[in-house]
């Protein structure tokens, strides 16, 4: 679904992300890890338009995407829950959820019912100020809103960032659920050990470059991921 | 203060919102633009000058009947807003703020001289128009029309524009991007073109300030903007500048101060035009971010 070839990111003299090229196929989970600094978030921020690219090629649904602004390449159905939540904190959590679905015409009624039912939490809460909420609470914010958008991919860094361990595991059951409904997923963690239990597909990246990839249960299984991410 | 009496003080209760609402209506412009792209807009005081020329050439050269060279002359002035924020602003983006504020300073005098250049700079006479400068007399206080139909068109006009930010689809957009132009683009949002329309409105709204301004105080000179420019981004760095409940409230106060310190010490009123910076410094010791200031601060 998303093909990026042989992208290349500088910030100024710094280069980010060195002649990387992987593939997420449609409908499945796909997950990138690695240390802080890899330029794991170069990556997905590129491929929403939001940095500009040295050199190479990210193809989506055979299209070349890379150049477009950001505006055009978001209405094409690609969707990203930013580093950090990104929430508007003065729009209600209701508004939050609207904003998410700027670019839609149709009535959202059944989308924001979905939304609450991922996250009940959201509903009760619907008419708090999104700034006013918990951190926790803040990142649901930010996934319902991506969902908002009826997303064919949806890319999310580090959705656990923050989280008490038993959020991070419903977080990861609803991402499940979540491609289960057709989303295909491209997912940057930290947390090695259930992004790769969840992914079908994982790469892992170093300073710029991608190193290894294979099935999420292949590298759960390879030393040097072992050691580098998984502390064993 | 020798015998005020009650006429005195409902003639300047009227004077006092009349001019409150004037104030209101160009300090909503300078909040609106600070709100979404955290600028000063100096330029805004030359909007509302050129406005009045508009005005002027539409009934004088174009011999149009006034309510038409009036709504061409806001048109034309949500246009030039809408070029200014093009030219001048847009190129900048992504640089540091203070290029953008000298930009601004930039546009300013670069109006002010372009009207010295076309328009010269001979003092000319706002066209009056008998419907608003007719005075009647209400309960022994005598006021012109202008007095009630101003306060009635600015309330008009907030109401409209408090309904267009808070419920509709652009004011959420404008409400979102005023906090964030990267995550806004990731929801679709087309944050130059929500940036145009905030120009656009401030500058209309400024312009119908304008128009009524010259046929309160009918002379046009290519300064006329720059005294009520200051005062009004006044107004709105009072009322908590980005807000603008806050800058109408702010307008209103500085509308009262005025007239009313006038009232009760005439011997001040050559000073009048500077209450506003008195009561400026005294806002900003006591309360610096405003009467209504944010509301929440950013959780990280
Ligand atoms: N705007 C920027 N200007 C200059 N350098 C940047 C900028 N953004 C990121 N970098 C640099 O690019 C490199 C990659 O950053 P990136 O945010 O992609 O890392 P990451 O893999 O997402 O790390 P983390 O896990 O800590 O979020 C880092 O060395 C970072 O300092
Ligand atoms: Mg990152």
């Amino acid at each position: 679904m998303i093909k990026v070839e042989n992208l290349c990111v500088n910030y100024g003299g710094i280069e980010a992300v060195k002649d990387i090229s992987f593939e997420v196929p449609e409908g499945e989970i796909v997950t990138l890890i690695g240390a802080n600094g890899a330029g794991k978030s170069t990556t997905l921020r590129t491929i929403t338009g939001l940095v500009k690219a040295r050199s190479g090629s990210i193809k989506y649904m055979g299209e070349e995407i890379l150049g477009k602004d950001t505006v055009s390449i978001v209405s094409k159905g690609i969707t990203l829950v930013p580093e950090g939540r990104r929430i508007f904190p003065d729009l209600t959590v209701l508004e939050n959820l609207k904003v998410g679905a700027y670019l839609r015409k149709d009535s959202l009624e059944e989308d924001i019912e979905w939304v609450y039912s991922l996250f009940p939490r959201l509903q009760e809460r619907h008419w708090q100020l999104g700034g006013t909420l918990s951190g926790g609470e803040q990142q649901m914010l930010a996934v319902g809103r991506a969902l908002m958008s009826r997303p064919k991919i949806m890319m999310m860094d580090e959705p656990s960032l923050g989280l008490a361990p038993l959020v991070v595991k419903d977080i990861f059951d609803i991402i499940k659920e979540i491609n289960k409904r057709g989303v295909t997923i491209l997912l940057i963690e930290q947390n090695a050990n259930m992004a790769l239990h969840t992914a079908d597909q994982g790469y892992v990246m170093e300073t710029g470059r991608i190193t290894l990839s294979g099935t999420g249960k292949e590298l759960l299984e390879n030393s040097a991921v072992k050691e580098a991410y998984l502390g064993k | 203060m020798s015998a005020i009496t009650s006429d005195m003080l409902l003639q300047s209760l009227a004077n006092a919102i009349t001019l409150g609402s004037l104030y209101a209506l160009v300090a909503i412009g300078y909040t609106m633009v600070y709100g979404i792209l955290r600028l000063i807009n100096f330029a805004h005081g030359e909007i509302f000058m050129m406005s009045m020329y508009f005005a002027f050439y539409f009934v004088t050269a174009a011999m149009l009947p006034w309510y038409l060279a009036f709504l061409f002359a806001i048109a034309c002035t949500g246009i030039l807003g809408i070029i200014i924020e093009r030219a001048a602003y847009r190129p900048l983006r992504e640089a540091p703020r203070i290029s953008l504020l000298i930009s601004s300073i930039g546009v300013s005098y670069l109006l002010q001289n372009l009207a010295v250049v076309l328009f010269s700079g001979i003092q000319k006479q706002f066209p009056p128009v008998a419907m608003f400068q007719d005075v009647i007399t209400i309960a022994n206080v005598r006021i012109q029309k202008l007095s009630i139909y101003v306060p009635l068109i600015t309330a008009v006009l907030v109401i409209v524009l408090l309904y267009l930010v808070n419920k509709t689809k652009i004011g959420m957009a404008m409400r979102a991007s005023s906090k964030d132009f990267e995550t806004s683009r990731l929801m679709g949002i087309n944050v130059n073109r929500v940036i145009a329309v905030t120009f656009c409105i401030g500058s209309v709204l400024a312009a119908v300030g304008a128009i009524m301004w010259g046929l309160k105080y009918p002379k046009i000179e290519p300064y006329v903007g720059t005294l009520p420019g200051l005062k009004c981004f006044i107004a709105a760095v009072i009322g908590g500048i980005g807000n603008i409940k806050g800058a109408v409230i702010g307008a209103l106060l500085l509308g009262f101060i005025e007239i009313f310190i006038v009232l009760f010490f005439p011997a001040l009123s050559g000073y009048k035009d500077a209450f506003a910076f008195v009561a400026l410094i005294v806002i900003l010791l006591v309360r610096p971010s405003g009467l209504v200031g944010e509301k929440i601060a950013n959780k990280v």
